[in-house]
């Protein structure tokens, strides 16, 4: 397994990385996205631009009100970071649900969701926090709220000659009360389903939450109806059950030879109930 | 077109002109003739590639060369020291952790980095961290052994 | 004197291994080496109209670029080592399996082109500039829909696909007269899918010639070097076989699927020559998945039919099995015999009949993986057993014990001759099942899977297996159609200091032949272990062998060591004697040296080898030298069994099966090393559990292999698997010095049914009576099961 050609550029800072893009240069952040794809030459940009060493992009920062977490921060340290695992702790459950340690040791936050993977953790998980990305290009920041950010297969709002930069997770109830769980495709270990529920919940009623699915459709979502239907109730296994009966409502279901519409479906169901009741 | 790399590898330092698509495995299995490290398949599953970068286990078929530039490796064959064996690699040959032994470097590699980070894993830990590395031949049995032994002899060298 | 037989002796291979010094062929390094990549077809059934290899030619660094046009007219392909005939008595239909095709491809994988570049990187680059026009077809990939009307031909002159059909057991009516009459008779139609060995060293070859002994050398991952040298030189390349040498050095596992005489190597040795450099191809893993020989496949039909008490009167099977697209060197062998031939299972079924149908399809070809046809009669026979005890509502433990043929030893009391075909050399079943009832502590089970209140459903599945190993005497399967011997050879050298080389035609890739061999050896002859090396894989240093596949290695290889050896003890002894001036008849040898019985006066095992090689004060007549060679063909095939049981929990809102025990008592006759035979067993686990849970092909309607990479295809992994409680009894192989039967395949064969009888026990024990769940039992299809009506 070789890829094609392509020619190699390091970056040392983020303005030095725009510089280096255009034509048909890719970001290479931790490459477990892109190498996978390069070696099977489903991918052959012309040059590479390596931002893994920009250590600008490598921390996860405690703000007054939200965690930034770079774009290069890896899913390993993801996992065993304390302020998140606080804050945040579905983070954390979903980082260790990635791949394998070695995939965790080199996969990123930023590369993971900028290649839009619709089976992938970090798009369900970054659709409950109510995440902001932070991203940049040579006409300067911009920040995207999570919500706009995914938009179809392996499609996103980055546009050409940009870099995302950091991730923005609010320091809110909901995330403090957060979960992630998993059905895992066997082979891949990719989610089959995958949800990320965050409630914030006030005298024992939802105030709100915010759930994300990924594996099912073309791109994670948000199952607006369920997180509607939730607020202003108390989380019991009556209320979720009610709740969650229209999980797949507005999207296209994915069929495949581990799971048919059918299952997927019907998953989606049963993973979106185990999410909220880990929450009870 | 070429690029210069710097890459210490088992405490020795080599530099070295690649192309900028040369996998790391491929570095090291061809360029440093360093061939304990296998390949087995294309898609970052199987782990019989997995070596150390800068202390943490990576998978060297999913890391270009180029980017391993400046950095620090361990391999299969820098695990012994002084011509003893690793704990890790005397617990794969007592509890018979190996039989075609192609998995194996990977699998001990994988190992070590466990014992690392949990120095006393549960089995149930054990089978989770080698979620990364494939074996056909040992159903896995005797490799769950043999980490429990390295862990043992290294904990109660420590202790 | 057995200092070493029979203990957990450590592998003296290891070392090698765990400091990353194994020598696999993608590891070997020659001088001006080019490296090989090959073009193949993405289509699973079309017409090639043209190639056009200009461009790729025409690359920096490119050497040549091959096509099938470019391989004379001569060279027909690569052979198939066994004949099944039809029942009418016509030789089965053999097309030619070309080293690259020349105007058809008939798989995804087929070889197209093959480009010889400086480096694996320019090759593959090289190949993307070959321009292929194919005019597509249509595909077919199931082999019972193969054999309809109309179905698209794999090859023109075989009608519907059939490549034979074959019956053995006894006449068709008698068994459907027995079914007929009896009390209950349990039905299933099922398939045994198609996995891929998937050995984790992918497949590799490097071809050399050398101008200046006319010579070439194939360093190649193969189980049997020897074989692959006489049908490449004999069959293939017409190429003299003394002129040849094989290599199978360190190989990464096999499985079966490296026994067989793949294309490419006859490729790399060919084009070796022409080239002027040596080749070295390695697969990728995406190529082994299209290329490696696949295994079972069949489409399954059968019925088992007992009377009142339970007794089994008659069982009646269909198969279809999938060839492939072409015949693999033993594929007509593995549905027929190693197949058909083991219906008897462990019981006294009185009237048996097996009928298969072996089809050509557009799918890489189909051969021998780890069991090859007994796993796939065994589960046939296991799951009618065990759905027969749900239906009648008996103990699906007790079914078997009243089924069990009685013990016998094979000497005080004979074998047993089955309804097809074969003599069992000795078996004693009731202690295996015991034994692991003991285990599973089955008084108490089934009280547990009542009262089983977690949201998941319990279920335990039994299979009692039994196979035929040491695979064979070579009369018996030349009538059965094997175009070559099944004998083994080995030569023990005793060098002048007492230090033994044994030469064998076996080939370990992960058994640990180094090891047990060598504790036989160093038992033998009373010497340290670390005065015996085991040299094996190379035939410039082998005389001659047959490999290492059908669990024989101990049982046919390591027998002819010990006739080796019995003929060096014995010249040893007339040395001694003459030494000690007494009669050969009058010494003992132990500890390593001869005694004169009932006195002190001695002579060591170093003293008589030196003397062999320094002949001063030596029997008259009597040649120098230590050195000895045999050949062993066995009388009969080994037939090891066993009991295994799965226990599982099924969610009951997702379907998912989490096996939580897995027991296993096997009986492999006398052991060796219990360490590498545990290992053994371990590793056979897994892949049936593999196959029950995880893996599986899957192909579309145009016959592309859909999951032919790791994120697609589900390997079991260490948390898929619970860590196994095994044990064994021993009941002795009559027929081989050794008392050994074979322990490779031996966890492969039981254990898949006993996931699945599990699996479906849990259901219908909940209330949901499916008879069947395709394997793998995906946690969709289980779900399926649970929600159907």
């Amino acid at each position: 397994m070789i890829p094609n050609t392509f020619e190699y550029k390091r970056a040392g800072s983020v303005e030095e990385a725009i510089g280096m893009l255009g034509g048909d240069a890719q970001i290479l952040g931790g490459g477990h996205s892109l190498i996978p794809a390069l070696k099977l030459r489903l991918n052959a940009p012309g040059a590479l631009v390596d931002i893994s060493k920009i250590t600008s992009l490598q921390s996860i920062n405690d703000n007054e009100k939200s965690i930034t977490v770079g774009a290069g921060v890896t899913h390993a340290a993801i996992a065993s970071d304390a302020v998140l695992a606080e804050h945040c702790p579905m983070m954390g459950q979903a980082a260790c649900e990635i791949g394998d340690i070695q995939v965790r040791n080199m996969g990123t936050i930023g590369g993971s969701i900028a290649h839009a993977d619709p089976a992938a953790d970090w798009p369900a998980v970054l659709l409950a926090t109510d995440a902001n990305v932070i991203i940049q290009s040579s006409g300067g920041k911009r920040t995207v709220d999570i919500d706009q950010f995914f938009k179809g297969f392996y499609e996103t709002a980055l546009e050409e000659g940009e870099i995302i930069t950091s991730i923005s997770i609010p320091k809110t109830a909901f995330n403090r009360h957060s979960t992630y769980v998993k059905f895992k495709q066997p082979a891949s270990r990719f989610a089959l389903v995958g949800c990320a529920a965050a409630v914030e919940m006030d005298g024992g009623i939802v105030k709100s939450a915010r759930i994300g699915l990924t594996g099912v459709a073309e791109s994670a979502y948000r199952p607006m109806s369920v997180e509607s239907a939730l607020t202003g109730k108390p989380l019991n296994a009556e209320t979720i059950d009610a709740a969650v009966q229209n999980v797949t409502e507005g999207v296209s279901v994915m069929s495949d030879h581990y799971a048919s519409e059918k299952y997927r479906t019907h998953l989606a169901h049963v993973f979106v109930k185990r999410a909220l009741k880990n929450l009870i | 077109m070429a690029n210069k790399i710097s890459i210490t590898v088992n405490g020795k330092m080599h530099t070295a002109e690649v192309e900028a698509r040369t996998l790391l495995v491929d570095f090291i299995r061809e360029h440093l003739s360093l061939t304990g490290t296998h390949i087995g398949c294309d898609t970052s599953s199987c782990g019989a590639c997995t070596i150390h970068m800068d202390g943490k286990a990576i998978k060297s078929c999913t890391v270009l060369a180029v980017q391993a530039d400046g950095s620090e490796l361990t391999t299969v064959e820098g695990l012994s020291k002084n011509g003893e064996l690793h704990p890790m690699q005397e617990g794969f040959r007592e509890e018979h952790g190996l039989q075609c032994g192609f998995c194996t470097p990977g699998m001990m590699m994988a190992a070590t980095d466990l014992l690392k980070r949990n120095p006393s894993p549960s089995e149930h830990e054990i089978r989770e961290a080698l979620e990364g590395n494939f074996c056909r031949c040992t159903g896995y049995h005797n490799i769950v052994k043999s980490i429990q032994y390295a862990a043992g002899k290294m904990n109660g060298a420590t202790a | 004197m057995t200092k070493y037989i029979g203990k957990s002796v450590k592998r003296l291979e290891d070392k090698r291994f765990i400091t990353g010094q194994g020598k696999y062929t993608d590891d070997i390094k020659l001088n001006n080496m080019a490296y090989a990549y090959i073009l193949r077809s993405p289509y699973a059934n079309a017409k090639v109209n043209s190639i056009d290899t200009d461009a790729a030619k025409a690359m920096d660094g490119v050497a040549a670029v091959f096509t099938g046009a470019d391989v004379p007219e001569s060279i027909a392909g690569v052979p198939c080592g066994w004949q099944v005939n039809f029942k009418n008595g016509d030789t089965m239909k053999e097309p030619p399996h070309p080293l690259m095709v020349r105007t058809k491809v008939r798989h995804v994988g087929d070889a197209i082109a093959i480009v010889i570049a400086d480096s694996k990187a320019i090759a593959k680059d090289a190949s993307e500039l070959i321009n292929v026009d194919y005019d597509i077809l249509d595909a077919v990939t199931d082999p019972k829909a193969a054999a309809q009307p109309g179905a698209p031909l794999v090859h023109e002159d075989v009608p519907n696909n059939i490549c034979f059909d074959w019956e053995i057991g006894n006449p068709k009516d008698e068994v459907e007269a027995a079914l007929a009459s009896a009390a209950h008779v349990t039905e299933l139609e099922f398939v045994n899918q198609r996995v891929v060995p998937n050995a984790i060293e992918p497949r590799s070859a490097i071809g050399e010639y050398d101008t200046a002994y006319d010579r070439y050398t194939l360093h190649t991952s193969t189980q049997n070097p020897h074989l692959t040298r006489l049908l490449l030189c004999a069959f293939v390349l017409g190429l003299p076989e003394h002129k040849v040498r094989v290599v199978g050095p360190d190989v990464g596992g096999g499985f079966g699927s490296k026994i067989f005489h793949y294309t490419e190597e006859a490729l790399v040795v060919y084009f070796s020559k022409i080239v002027g450099r040596p080749i070295k191809w390695t697969a990728e893993r995406s190529e082994s998945f299209l290329t490696d020989a696949h295994g079972r496949d069949h489409v399954s039909h059968a019925k088992m039919g007992f009377d009142a008490d339970g007794k089994m009167v008659a069982l009646q099977a269909y198969t279809y099995a999938n060839m492939g697209a072409y015949l693999s060197t033993f594929a007509p062998a593995v549905p027929t015999y190693l197949h058909g031939t083991l219906f008897q299972g462990l019981y006294t079924t009185p009237k048996i009949n097996v009928d298969v149908t072996a089809t050509f399809t557009h799918t890489n070809a189909v051969d021998a993986y780890r069991g090859a046809g007994r796993p796939e009669a065994t589960y046939l026979i296991e799951r009618l057993i065990d759905l027969a005890a749900l239906e009648m509502n008996m103990d699906p433990a007790e079914l078997r014990m009243k089924n069990f043929i009685p013990a016998f030893d094979g000497v005080e009391k004979e074998g047993y001759v089955t309804q097809v075909a074969l003599q069992y050399d000795s078996g004693n079943y009731e202690p295996v099942l015991n034994r692991a009832l003991e285990m599973i502590g089955y008084e108490d089970f089934r009280a547990k899977q009542a009262a089983q209140n977690n949201g998941k459903l319990l279920g335990i599945g039994f299979s009692t297996y039994i196979e035929a190993c040491g695979i064979a005497p070579s009369a018996v399967v030349g009538a059965l159609g094997a175009r070559a011997g099944l004998f083994e050879s080995a030569q023990v050298t005793v060098q002048p200091t007492g230090k033994v080389s044994v030469y064998t035609g076996s080939h370990s890739h992960g058994q640990g032949h180094e090891t047990t061999f060598a504790q036989v050896v160093a038992d033998k002859l009373g010497i340290d272990i670390g005065d015996i090396e085991i040299i094996h894989g190379d035939s410039d240093r082998v005389a001659f062998g047959m490999g290492t596949y059908g669990s024989r290695s101990l049982a046919v290889g390591g027998s002819a060591i010990v006739k080796s050896i019995d003929k060096v003890l014995e010249k040893g002894a007339k040395i001694a004697a003459h030494l000690l001036e007494a009669s050969p008849d009058d010494l003992n040898y132990e500890d390593g040296k001869w005694t004169v019985k009932g006195t002190d006066k001695s002579v060591g095992f170093g003293d008589v080898s030196l003397t062999s090689y320094v002949p001063h004060n030596y029997p008259e007549g009597l040649e120098p030298g230590l050195d000895f060679s045999s050949f062993y063909d066995p009388t009969n095939f080994t037939y090891p069994f066993g009991a295994h049981v799965a226990i599982v929990e099924i969610d009951k809102e997702t379907g998912k099966v989490e096996l939580k025990r897995f027991i296993a008592v096997d009986d492999v006759g006398n052991v060796i090393n219990p360490m590498i035979v545990d290992g053994q067993i371990h590793g056979g686990l897994a892949q049936g559990i593999g196959q029950a849970l995880h893996e599986g092909t899957v192909y579309d309607e145009t016959g592309q292999l859909i999951n032919g990479t790791y994120m697609d295809y589900c390997m079991p992994r260490a948390d898929d698997l619970p860590s196994f409680e095994i044990d064994r009894t021993v009941t002795p192989c009559p027929h081989n010095p050794l008392g050994v039967k074979g322990a490779g395949e031996a966890g492969c064969i039981g254990s898949t049914p006993a996931v699945v009888n599990a699996v479906i026990d849990a259901l219908w024990k909940a209330g949901h009576k499916v008879k069947d769940i395709q394997m793998p039992m995906t946690s969709e299809r289980v779900w399926n099961a649970m929600n159907a009506g």
